[in-house]
């Protein structure tokens, strides 16, 4: 591929940045956008009173912690790929999967638990902002997950290896990005209450 | 990430390809045709604006016209005497609103040329992500589609403004228009928020990975960092709106209060408590003062192209363009509150936005300055081009003076929400941004479709358009003083505005006449596109790389390897040159004669540009 690209493609990005990664990190950038807007709308309205308190969901801890391990799984899957140690690639990014699967299937449960307590979508704006919070990062992290699905696929038919890590590289970073990003809502949601 | 895995096998740009009419004309991943896309479908949605605008123009212009010739264009919305229906007239100005700044000025403007230029002028083959520029388009396609649809439903389009604000926009009993037209509006623009995002991903991500050998950050033209910024703009400010449309869709679907709370309708009071209409506010405006930016950075960037090409000057203060650029974009995130002077807001806050606002006017000038300088004394050709940027210059100037005074918060509680108002942003962004999004167009037609574009036809829309945009805005800049709120169907209930009567007419008719002139320009675009005169690689002897390809650049844009770069774009007229113009893939080894002594030092480090080997581990 590279011998071929060397006679066909003359020109080459002038930065030594692959263009997927800093695409990536645009994408992110806008994430942190939708994010930063959400929070400080939350803000602003929490200013004006009227605003319920309410308990955060106990499984909301667990999630957080789960969601932690994947992220730690993911790191570790990246680092094996590049020691091009497959069985443990392959371990490790399923990890990150079914993780990541757990920390979706606990926010339902929170949300499960949330409504018990008497706190809906529906009434003050306390209670909807956490649910449009922790929907709009479920959703991403669904989005997340479909990288990750590319990804574990891709490690699967042996196509990741040393030579080869810009997919697992840019899975890895949108995944480690979810993560910080829910540990930002968590703490946010829980200062701000 | 399947585009990871498929940008493995995109090699070859040299073979020839032969993708069939779907791949190559509609599903395309090419640049060129995707711009070209965005042209054709800006122009559609143009005209579309325009009619709209023209229908309110008679309402208050004629306000006892009986309109009943309209109805086989509008059936139902003009009544059995021949009125028209006062929602319509809401959701007509809120459609013409919407789509001149969303669907004419940002995607027809930046889309297009953006999508043309940066490839062509940084010296790439294409775009980072050939996919992801297709998907960006057809993203706007589907939002174009359904903001069209909702044109034609038996509630109207959205009637609450281009604005939305709420409580009226989440209500549907507030207005037809608030219905079915509200929730399409939404949807749309959702869509095209996708759009935009994609877009501007790909353009930073071009500008900043693929520039060609040389290319270095102070020799970009200037149009380039024009749409760079624009991208970033973009990129930072759209996830608001989408944010505040996505609480906006919650309240009206999922029966949230975020921004509803003590609201009654016929004595009945909502559930909804506890929400903040002005947050919606906060939200739209955080994304809707970049949006002017984003409107008419990208035409500014082009008239200094074709101002410095047409003078046969460099252009004056590149680095305090560049700059001036970028001090509007920073200061464009910290003045969103002053679209909220009257909303209660603390004064001592307003005081703050006031003193932000009125700093804009700082890089402005500098810009405006900078286009007069580039003028003064040059070479001046007079293209049809160079006519309509210069016009933007006119339009800037004289647009911006009147911000400087609706900026002032004590000022902006007489003039809020008057046509002093609307006469302000249709001369600064819309005007100015329509021009410069039309000069484009001339300047860059023969690169577009090989053809030149007529003359005579290009001279005569100019001054139909230039006259006629002065005298539609001007009077109104006297109706907003004499006081008329904007977005009313009619005045005749107020005795003291009957004095104005002939005014409106006047502004309707030169409106009715401009919208005339800019068909001379539709027919122009079609005709020349297929029987226009054939033109030469580089009609307008100009230095960036555009003009350096063939007369149909095909796909890859240079049949053989890309030019390097050697020096700035605006080596216009230069000392000792014979030419008077050097394109950018000159080596200053080749023209010694014209060098300045600082340039005679850069001949060494030619050979090392050259020699750039890029890092062919980096796959990509």
């Amino acid at each position: 591929m590279t011998a071929e690209n060397n006679i066909t493609e003359n020109v080459k990005p002038v930065l030594s940045i692959n263009k997927w990664k800093f695409i990536t990190w645009l994408f992110i950038i806008t994430i942190v956008m939708l994010f930063a807007s959400q929070t400080s709308a939350y803000l602003v309205r929490r200013a004006e009173g009227n605003w319920t308190e309410f308990e955060m969901p106990s499984i909301f801890y667990w999630s957080t912690s789960v969601l932690i391990v994947s992220s730690v799984l993911m790191f570790l899957a990246q680092r094996a790929a590049k020691s091009d140690d497959f069985g443990k690639l392959k371990t490790y990014i399923a990890g990150a999967f079914g993780f990541g699967t757990a920390f979706l299937v606990m926010q339902y449960i929170g949300w499960t638990q949330l409504q018990e307590t008497g706190i809906y979508l529906k009434g003050n704006p306390s209670g909807s902002f956490l649910y449009i919070l922790t929907g709009l990062h479920a959703f991403h992290l669904i989005s997340g997950l479909v990288v990750l699905i590319f990804a574990l696929v891709a490690a699967f038919r042996t196509r990741i290896h040393s030579k080869n890590l810009i997919q697992i590289e840019v899975c890895s970073t949108y995944w480690h990005f979810l993560d910080i990003l829910w540990v930002y809502l968590f703490v946010f949601l829980l200062y701000f209450r | 990430m399947a585009t990871v895995a498929a940008a493995h096998s995109d090699h070859a740009h040299d073979e020839h390809h032969d993708l069939g009419f779907i791949r190559s004309y509609i599903f395309s991943e090419d640049h060129k045709v995707i711009a070209k896309q965005y042209l054709i479908s800006g122009i559609i949605w143009a005209i579309i604006g325009g009619l709209m605008s023209l229908v309110f123009r008679l309402q208050l212009g004629f306000p006892d016209m009986d309109l009943s010739w309209l109805k086989p264009i509008l059936g139902e919305w003009v009544n059995e005497s021949g009125k028209l229906d006062a929602n319509f007239y809401l959701a007509l100005v809120t459609m013409h609103g919407t789509i001149m700044v969303f669907f004419v000025l940002t995607a027809g403007l930046s889309g297009t040329f953006s999508n043309f230029l940066i490839p062509l002028q940084i010296g790439a083959r294409d775009m980072a992500s050939g996919f992801m520029n297709m998907l960006s388009y057809w993203f706007f396609f589907i939002s174009s589609v359904i903001m069209f649809w909702s044109i034609f439903i038996e509630t109207g389009p959205a009637g609450g403004g281009w604005v939305i604000y709420p409580p009226l926009s989440a209500l549907a009993e507030a207005n037809p228009g608030s219905g079915t037209g509200m929730t399409l509006w939404l949807v749309s623009m959702a869509l095209f928020i996708v759009s935009s995002l994609l877009g501007g991903i790909n353009y930073v991500t071009t500008v900043i990975n693929l520039r060609t050998k040389g290319m270095t950050f102070d020799k970009m033209p200037l149009t380039i960092w024009a749409f760079t910024f624009t991208a970033i703009l973009g990129i930072l400010s759209f996830p608001v709106l989408l944010s505040a449309a996505l609480l906006l869709i919650f309240d009206r679907s999922f029966g949230t209060s975020f921004y509803l709370s003590d609201i009654y309708i016929n004595g009945q009071a909502l559930p909804n408590q506890g929400g903040s209409p002005i947050l919606f506010q906060h939200l739209f405006w955080f994304l809707g003062h970049p949006e002017v930016y984003i409107v008419i950075l990208p035409a500014l960037g082009l008239t200094s192209e074709i101002i410095a090409t047409n003078s046969r000057k460099p252009i004056f203060g590149y680095k305090a363009m560049i700059f001036s650029m970028a001090g509007i974009m920073f200061l464009a995130f910290i003045v969103w509150a002053h679209h909220m002077f009257m909303t209660g807001m603390n004064p001592f806050l307003g005081s703050v936005f006031m003193l932000l606002t009125l700093i804009i006017a700082v890089p402005s000038a500098v810009k405006a300055f900078n286009y007069i300088t580039t003028l003064w004394k040059g070479n001046i050709v007079f293209t049809p081009a160079m006519l309509f940027a210069i016009g933007l210059v006119s339009f800037f100037v004289s647009g911006g003076l009147t911000g400087i005074i609706l900026g002032n918060s004590a000022l902006d509680i007489q003039l809020h929400d008057t046509y002093f108002v609307v006469a302000h942003f249709h001369l600064v962004m819309g005007s100015a941004a329509f021009f410069g999004m039309i000069a484009g167009v001339y300047h860059w037609f023969p690169k577009m479709f090989g053809k030149m574009m007529n003359k005579t036809l290009g001279y005569v829309h100019f001054w139909a358009s230039i006259i006629g945009v002065y005298l539609v805005f001007f009077p109104m800049h006297y109706i907003g003083i004499a006081g008329f709120p904007r977005r009313y169907y009619q005045w005749s209930g107020f005795e003291a505005f009957n004095t104005y009567a002939d005014l409106n007419a006047f502004i309707s008719v030169a409106a009715i006449l401009t919208f005339g002139a800019q068909l001379i320009f539709v027919f122009n675009f079609i005709y020349s596109i297929f029987w226009g005169k054939k033109a030469s690689a580089n009609p307008w002897k100009s230095n960036t790389l555009e003009w350096t390809t063939p007369v149909n650049p095909g796909h890859g844009n240079w049949p053989g390897e890309i030019p390097t770069v050697y020096r700035w774009p605006y080596d216009y007229s230069k000392p000792g040159s014979e030419s008077d113009f050097i394109p950018q893939n000159i080596p200053f080894s080749a023209t010694p004669e014209s060098n300045l002594p600082e340039e005679n030092e850069l001949i060494e480090e030619e050979k090392d540009i050259e020699n750039i080997e890029y890092n062919y581990n980096i796959p990509d």
